[in-house]
């Protein structure tokens, strides 16, 4: 087995024993490329099934192709879809493209609260109907304990921590340094009730191994991540207004293979585009701490 | 490769892989100016473990409190390396991280020298099954790159590992600091002649690969799609040791139960593979469809077999905040196995740091490394450590926490076992009635019994058992029907879920008070095992249970007193068990 093999057998494995021990079990679909690689590897590990249900947060601000795609896979794939918004602040307005908010305030209202209140079932869900192809709100939203998530460990200094299954406590506090011992493949499944769990299937892969996976699988991903035809592309998505392209004419995975590995960005940090990342040293830890992705 | 970089606290590992990750190019662009950067306005001096460090809370109190992974590249392979703490409150987080490793590098402080967690962390490595191994004798400056200072370190700690089986491939002296030892030498250290750290890690060799070993394939779960239109039934998992192709003869243990590979299953691939093998995470369909529950592990026919049994001795190591006590019960994870586990026998407690043993203890505490004797009810399937460590090693579970780990030594021969003990302690303490047994049995017209209705969980086991009750009832037997929800909201209330052993128990004593007191008890259980018909049985002991499984029937070896195979006619069914309760002697008929 090659070292890709290797990632993808432990994920699936990860993945199998996520599905077995937790009841209510969702996994985070942020249309990029690291959680469509998870979604992925799921109809690996289920056989051509995800018999879980997916959830996507929908800030109001992702970029509209980044819509449109996860749709048409969902109703490809049979996606059990559910989707979450803080409609609350989108409709106040508080939020940084409208100039309410900070861009770490408009992460946290956007995202962070509403995936954790969505989570929890505490705010109203959608859920996509098969037969229309439409979203209609879910009745009785039950709280998800179980949540799978596309963290890599090689995105920045706190994901470098995580367990493969890491507990939150019920105000999705993170401890990290009271974590669960994981020993060779036996992680904690075991909880007392109000706590829930973070499964991270991906956190051995790097950048250049999710790339070298979509290559290798063909997996179809959106083509934001290619040269846009006027010599920028995306190298991680967001929301529009704070996820910058990059200059670069990768047009297929090929090429942004060669980009990683001897090209312009082999030794430049993937999240380098993004603004959030600036404005404090530190201000993913802390975003993480509150439930951030 | 995952390389695991342990050592004592401030013995320096961070600045070993920060200056490993600095030299060889291995930083994003513009990181290590930052962190420089951070260092000037923070007023602090630049120290390559702030590379590492990432998080505030470490920053400020300079130590590694979890482990972190990190990606660099050789010229000869990729590599994560996992920086595992050493302060002796991190301990569990260290073992987390040499877990996740094939190769282990060992930091000491040349100044220190061996201090108690190097000695410590040399034995959890071993006991993880890290053999390949090296150590870095680091801070040579701090002893003026003395030679001498360097080979008495060397004597010492070389001396300790080979004690307990570890055979370091090479000592390397560094100063992580100035960048001496891990991508080059300077004169400093001249009188070395050996490979710096990175060339150490290009030497570790990948562990022998194990498809020449026996097959062990523990079932993680078994999956069927029906509602999608998938017919299949099919054994997940993930292949630890051998290789096995279609139509291969298989065996699944503890159960025995045994059937043929019809296909190895796949997603996205071409042509359908017809063999899988060691480290693929593989689907399989059976030639016939025998029942098989996660936790059990399928193996060759043609291939030596698992053991098998409820008593093994272990090495225990315990990361609990509360000792390992006898009596208690714990959930034992051993491969794809979850079970009720006990500690029996504590043979002897070793202190990990001095090698040290000590006998009589009672129990296991914090940090202490133990071998002693586990019992589980119900059979596991292991093997020994040392011949298969994939299916030999396991985690305690102590109140929701994983509190420890440890691995087989051997089979511990089966003693009486401790629901024995329980049952033979109950019946000798219990008080008799004065009402003998066979008073009763005349009163009601009948010997009481268990009557236990098992099948499917959609069977419709609990409206047969009503219907049973009503009809004894109506013919003038003492009978009562205990609905599963009844015992779950009450009696069962202070369970979680997977308490299912304790369930079962808890049943048989319900049982045996109900049939004490002459009753017929009729109960009903799903998805049962023959391990767990066998714990009700004996609860239940003097008195008699009938075991009637409707539908697939799902037991073993243990045969059932009455199957019926169509349960859809309740009152054939029904007159069935009658005729089978009269013809036994249950239900007494007197003809005047």
């Amino acid at each position: 087995m090659d070292h890709l093999e290797r990632l993808e057998a432990q994920s699936v494995f990860i993945l199998r024993e996520a599905y077995r021990e937790f009841k209510d079990l969702a996994m985070l679909w942020s249309i990029g490329k690291d959680s469509t690689v998870l979604l992925w590897l799921a109809r690996k590990a289920f056989f051509g099934h995800v018999p879980i249900p997916l959830v996507h947060i929908d800030t109001s601000f992702k970029i509209p192709a980044m819509i449109e795609y996860r749709d048409e896979l969902a109703m490809r794939w049979n996606l059990n879809m559910v989707v979450g918004q803080n409609t609350e602040a989108v409709k106040k307005r508080q939020t940084f493209p409208d100039g309410g908010v900070s861009r770490m305030d408009c992460c946290r209202k956007l995202k962070s609260m509403a995936l954790k209140n969505t989570l929890e079932g505490s705010w109203p869900r959608w859920v996509l109907d098969h037969e229309t192809g439409k979203y209609v709100q879910e009745k009785d939203s039950k709280p998800y304990t179980g949540v799978i998530a596309g963290v890599r460990s090689d995105e920045e200094g706190s994901r470098s921590k995580e367990r493969y299954f890491s507990p939150r406590d019920k105000e999705n506090d993170w401890d990290v340094g009271d974590q669960p011992p994981e020993l060779w493949n036996q992680f904690k499944t075991d909880f007392a009730p109000g706590t829930h769990v973070r499964v991270h299937p991906l956190l051995d892969w790097t950048e250049l191994n999710i790339w070298q996976y979509i290559e290798r699988e063909n997996i179809p991903i959106i083509d934001l991540y290619f040269d846009q035809g006027d010599g920028t592309r995306y190298r991680s998505l967001g929301c529009g207004p704070c996820t910058k392209p990059v200059e670069s004419t990768a047009s297929n995975v090929h090429e942004i293979v060669e980009e990683l590995t001897s090209g312009k960005f082999a030794n430049i940090a993937e999240r380098s585009g993004r603004e959030q990342d600036k404005e404090d040293g530190n201000s993913l830890e802390s975003l993480r701490r509150d439930g951030y992705m | 490769m995952n390389v695991v970089v342990i050592g004592h606290v401030d013995h320096g590992k961070s600045t070993v892989i920060g200056r490993l990750l600095a030299d060889t190019g291995s930083l994003p662009e513009g990181k290590l100016e930052q962190v420089r950067e951070n260092c000037r306005i923070n007023s602090k001096p630049f120290e390559y473990a702030f590379l590492l460090d990432a998080l505030k809370d470490e920053q400020s109190q300079g130590i590694t409190i979890d482990s972190a992974r990190c990606f660099f590249s050789s010229r000869k392979r990729d590599y994560i390396i996992i920086d595992a703490p050493g302060h002796v409150e991190f301990v569990k987080n260290m073992v987390t991280g040499a877990a996740r490793a094939q190769a282990g590098l060992l930091v000491i402080d040349a100044k220190e020298g061996v201090q108690e967690n190097s000695r410590r962390h040399g034995y959890l490595l071993s006991m993880l099954g890290i053999n390949s191994i090296a150590v870095c004798v680091n801070k040579m400056d701090l002893v003026d790159y003395d030679q001498a200072v360097y080979e008495s370190i060397v004597t010492e700690y070389r001396e300790f590992l080979e004690k307990i089986n570890l055979h370091p491939r090479v000592f390397v002296p560094a100063s992580a600091r100035d960048g001496e030892g891990i991508t080059s030498f300077s004169e400093n250290m001249s009188w070395y002649k050996g490979p710096d750290v990175l060339e150490v890690f290009d030497s570790f060799e990948q562990p022998a690969k194990k498809i020449d070993k026996p097959l062990r394939f523990p079932v993680q779960d078994i999956y069927r799609f029906t509602k999608e239109g998938d017919d299949r039934r099919i054994v997940a998992g993930r292949i630890e040791t051998g290789e096995v192709k279609t139509g291969e003869d298989v065996m699944f243990l503890p159960s025995g139960k045994k059937s043929r590979i019809a296909s190895v299953e796949a997603f996205n691939v071409s042509d359908k593979p017809t063999r899988a093998y060691t480290g693929q995470s593989t689907g399989f369909t059976l030639e016939n469809q025998i029942y098989i529950r996660p936790g059990e592990v399928m193996v060759k026919e043609s291939d030596p077999p698992c053991r098998t049994g409820t008593r093994f001795k272990a090495n225990i190591f315990w990361l609990g905040r509360h000792p390992m006590i006898k009596d208690k019960r714990y959930k034992i994870k051993l491969a794809g196995a979850r079970e009720s586990v006990w500690l029996r026998e504590v043979n002897t407690v070793l202190d990990a740091s001095s090698l040290s043993a000590s006998d009589k203890r009672e129990q296991i505490e914090r940090l202490d490394v133990a071998e002693c004797v586990l019992e589980t009810i119900k059979p596991l399937a292991f093997d020994i450590a040392t011949e298969i460590a994939e299916t030999g090693r396991f985690v305690i579970i102590d109140n929701y926490e994983i509190s420890g780990g440890g691995i087989v030594l051997e089979n511990e021969p089966e003693g009486k076992d401790r629901l024995t003990e329980h049952v033979e302690h109950r019946d000798n303490a219990w008080q008799r009635s004065d009402i003998a047994k066979d008073r009763r049995t005349a009163r009601y017209n009948q010997r009481s019994a268990l009557v236990l209705i098992t099948g499917p969980a959609d069977a419709g086991k609990s409206k047969l058992a009503k219907q049973l009750e009503a009809s004894l009832f109506d013919s003038g037997r003492m009978v009562y029907y205990l609905g599963i929800a009844n015992t779950m909201l009450g009696i069962d209330s202070d369970l979680n879920a997977g308490s299912k052993d304790e369930h079962i128990r808890r049943l048989g004593e319900i049982s045996h008070l109900f049939n004490d007191a002459g009753l017929i008890l009729i109960a009903t259980a799903s998805d049962i095992d023959d391990y767990e018909v066998n714990a009700i049985k004996k609860l239940n002991s003097p008195n008699d249970c009938v075991v009637v499984t409707i539908g697939e029937h799902r037991l073993n070896t243990e045969k059932s007193d009455l199957h019926v195979p169509d349960a859809s006619k309740h009152n054939e069914v029904i007159n069935t068990i009658r005729e089978y309760l009269t013809e036994h002697k249950y239900l007494i008929e007197y003809y005047l």
